[in-house]
């Protein structure tokens, strides 16, 4: 990858964080050191309970880590920020709110006046494809065009940082190999540095230039592969002899990681 | 297409609720024949007459008037204690820890056991009557009101966090929004509290109103409008439970699913 020095995004300095559980303490993180460069797309693949969602939760604020820290733009992050945005995996969309009041929810929160705010929102409500939908209220939506809202919106907050934690898990195949093409293509045309998460390796190495494999209990990065398929990517470079070699390499790792988290 | 199906699925519904009270007042009209319970249900003409008559005396819409100010003054100062209360125990564990076994311990009792207290405490009159419909309303609303803001989806909150929302909007615009259902919720199952209790409320020294004329018409068994007035509350309680759903169709229609 890009290796320069000044040119990583996000840092993440020995970070640790432990829950108090019904047993004792538990680890869900430890020692875990990662740089993250400008405009790279890092996926993140590992067992459930590997602590990928706390990771990301740390990195986007909304918890803090119990030792080290995570630096982004070389600042310690304490809280949220405008420069991180989240997807969730629930769409977390707001259920009282139309899909166009709903992209345009954080340009209210960052009070741009109404007419750009209007102007961004539709701009990212065409990229998703649903401009014709922009009055019709979430539940009328399909699961798929509900995380497309959910992208939209984090799109339309502009953060120089995507953090995805599982966004397309819940839905069908098909869907999901939709709209790993569309967030393809928006990052292609759209730069910004992405950290996603999924328990899928196909999701992992389609999408990624560097695929991070997590340990089980207590979470720890246990390897780094770097995709090495330039873009742009489809359903045929699954075919491709490179990506099997890689998808064996890593399917082996995080099954063996499952394995062990069972015992 | 779609608005036709919803059209004619409008009047086949209305189709079956006409079915359903003609085969009720038949029903009735049936018992009105029986010698037992001919008593009990005199016919429909009988109790419609009875109208005219209560007039008459001069009571009809004095009792229903009286009884309407009682639940909606009670009901009202119920919904305001409920809420900030309701959000108080949601917030803050040791006002839910403390509170929370109280209103579940009250909420059991049937407020006809404690209105001869209230009586001796607060008088006769509108003020106990007032008192009982505020407490047992206040009862079921917080607990309605305080458990759906306890459910509101945790990732919501941190949606808005990540997209910049303050605390100040955070309250506004997420948690206010996402409490509404519920509020409304409470406000409905409140109503049907405020009447239940009302006939309670109106057993000790009360001049006038639905229940308290209930009572008094049973000294001289006057049944016909005895089951006038208990009609009367029924079609009451029908009316105000059409026009919260009305405003709960209105404004939070976005749901997901009913609730309740």
């Amino acid at each position: 990858m890009a290796g320069k020095e000044s040119d990583i995004k996000v840092r993440i300095q020995n970070v640790r964080k432990t829950y108090e559980g019904r047993s004792g303490e538990v680890i869900a993180l430890n020692g875990v050191n990662l740089n993250i460069h400008n405009n790279e797309f890092v996926t993140v693949v590992g067992p459930s309970g590997c602590g990928k969602s706390t990771l990301l939760n740390i990195m986007a604020g909304l918890l803090s880590p119990t030792s080290g820290k995570v630096l982004c733009n070389g600042k310690e992050v304490i809280g949220t920020g405008a420069e991180r945005g989240v997807v969730f995996q629930q769409y977390a969309l707001f259920p009282w709110l139309t899909v166009y009041k709903n992209v345009l929810f954080p340009l209210q929160m960052k009070k741009i006046p109404q007419e750009e705010a209007d102007k961004i929102a539709m701009k990212y409500l065409k990229m998703v494809d649903l401009e014709q939908f922009k009055d019709n209220y979430p539940k009328e939506l399909s699961g798929g065009m509900k995380q497309r809202v959910a992208i939209a919106r984090a799109y339309a907050a502009n953060p120089e940082i995507l953090l995805m934690d599982e966004p397309f898990g819940a839905l069908d195949a098909q869907t999901r190999t939709q709209l790993q093409q569309d967030l393809l293509e928006t990052w292609e045309s759209e730069q910004k540095t992405c950290f996603f998460i999924t328990h899928d390796v196909d999701e992992a190495i389609i999408l990624g230039q560097r695929v991070v494999i997590m340990s089980a209990r207590p979470g720890r990065i246990k390897e780094i592969i770097d995709i090495d398929i330039p873009y742009p990517r489809n359903q045929a470079t699954k075919l491709t002899n490179r990506y099997v070699a890689l998808k064996n390499q890593i399917w082996a790792l995080v099954y063996k990681e499952f394995l062990e988290q069972k015992k | 297409m779609k608005k036709l199906n919803k059209e004619a699925e409008k009047w086949h519904n209305r189709g079956w609720l006409a079915l359903s009270v003609l085969i009720g007042i038949g029903f009735w009209t049936i018992l009105s024949f029986i010698p037992r319970t001919s008593r009990v249900f005199p016919n429909i003409i009988e109790v419609s007459k009875q109208i005219a008559v209560m007039i008459k005396r001069g009571v009809f819409f004095k009792d229903i008037q009286s009884s309407l100010i009682s639940i909606f003054a009670g009901y009202a100062l119920g919904f305001i204690f409920a809420l900030p209360i309701a959000i108080l125990m949601a917030w803050y564990r040791p006002v839910r820890k403390v509170i929370e076994p109280w209103i579940q311990f009250v909420r059991n009792i049937p407020p006809l056991a404690y209105v001869p207290l209230v009586v001796i405490g607060a008088g006769v009159g509108r003020k106990p009557q007032i008192i009982v419909i505020t407490l047992a309303t206040f009862l079921t609303m917080s607990i309605i009101i305080y458990s759906g803001i306890l459910n509101i989806d945790d990732t919501l909150i941190k949606a808005a966090k990540v997209l910049g929302a303050s605390d100040k909007d955070i309250f506004l615009r997420v948690l206010a929004p996402a409490s509404l259902p519920f509020i409304l919720t409470a406000i409905r199952l409140g109503a049907s509290v405020a009447l239940t209790t009302l006939v309670a409320a109106e057993s000790t020294g009360a001049f006038a109103g639905l229940g308290m004329r209930i009572r008094s018409l049973n000294n001289n068994f006057e049944t016909k409008p005895m089951l006038l007035y208990i009609i009367t509350i029924g079609v009451i309680g029908l009316i105000i439970e059409k026009i919260i759903k009305f405003l709960e169709r209105k404004l939070t229609g976005w749901q997901e699913k009913r609730v309740i």
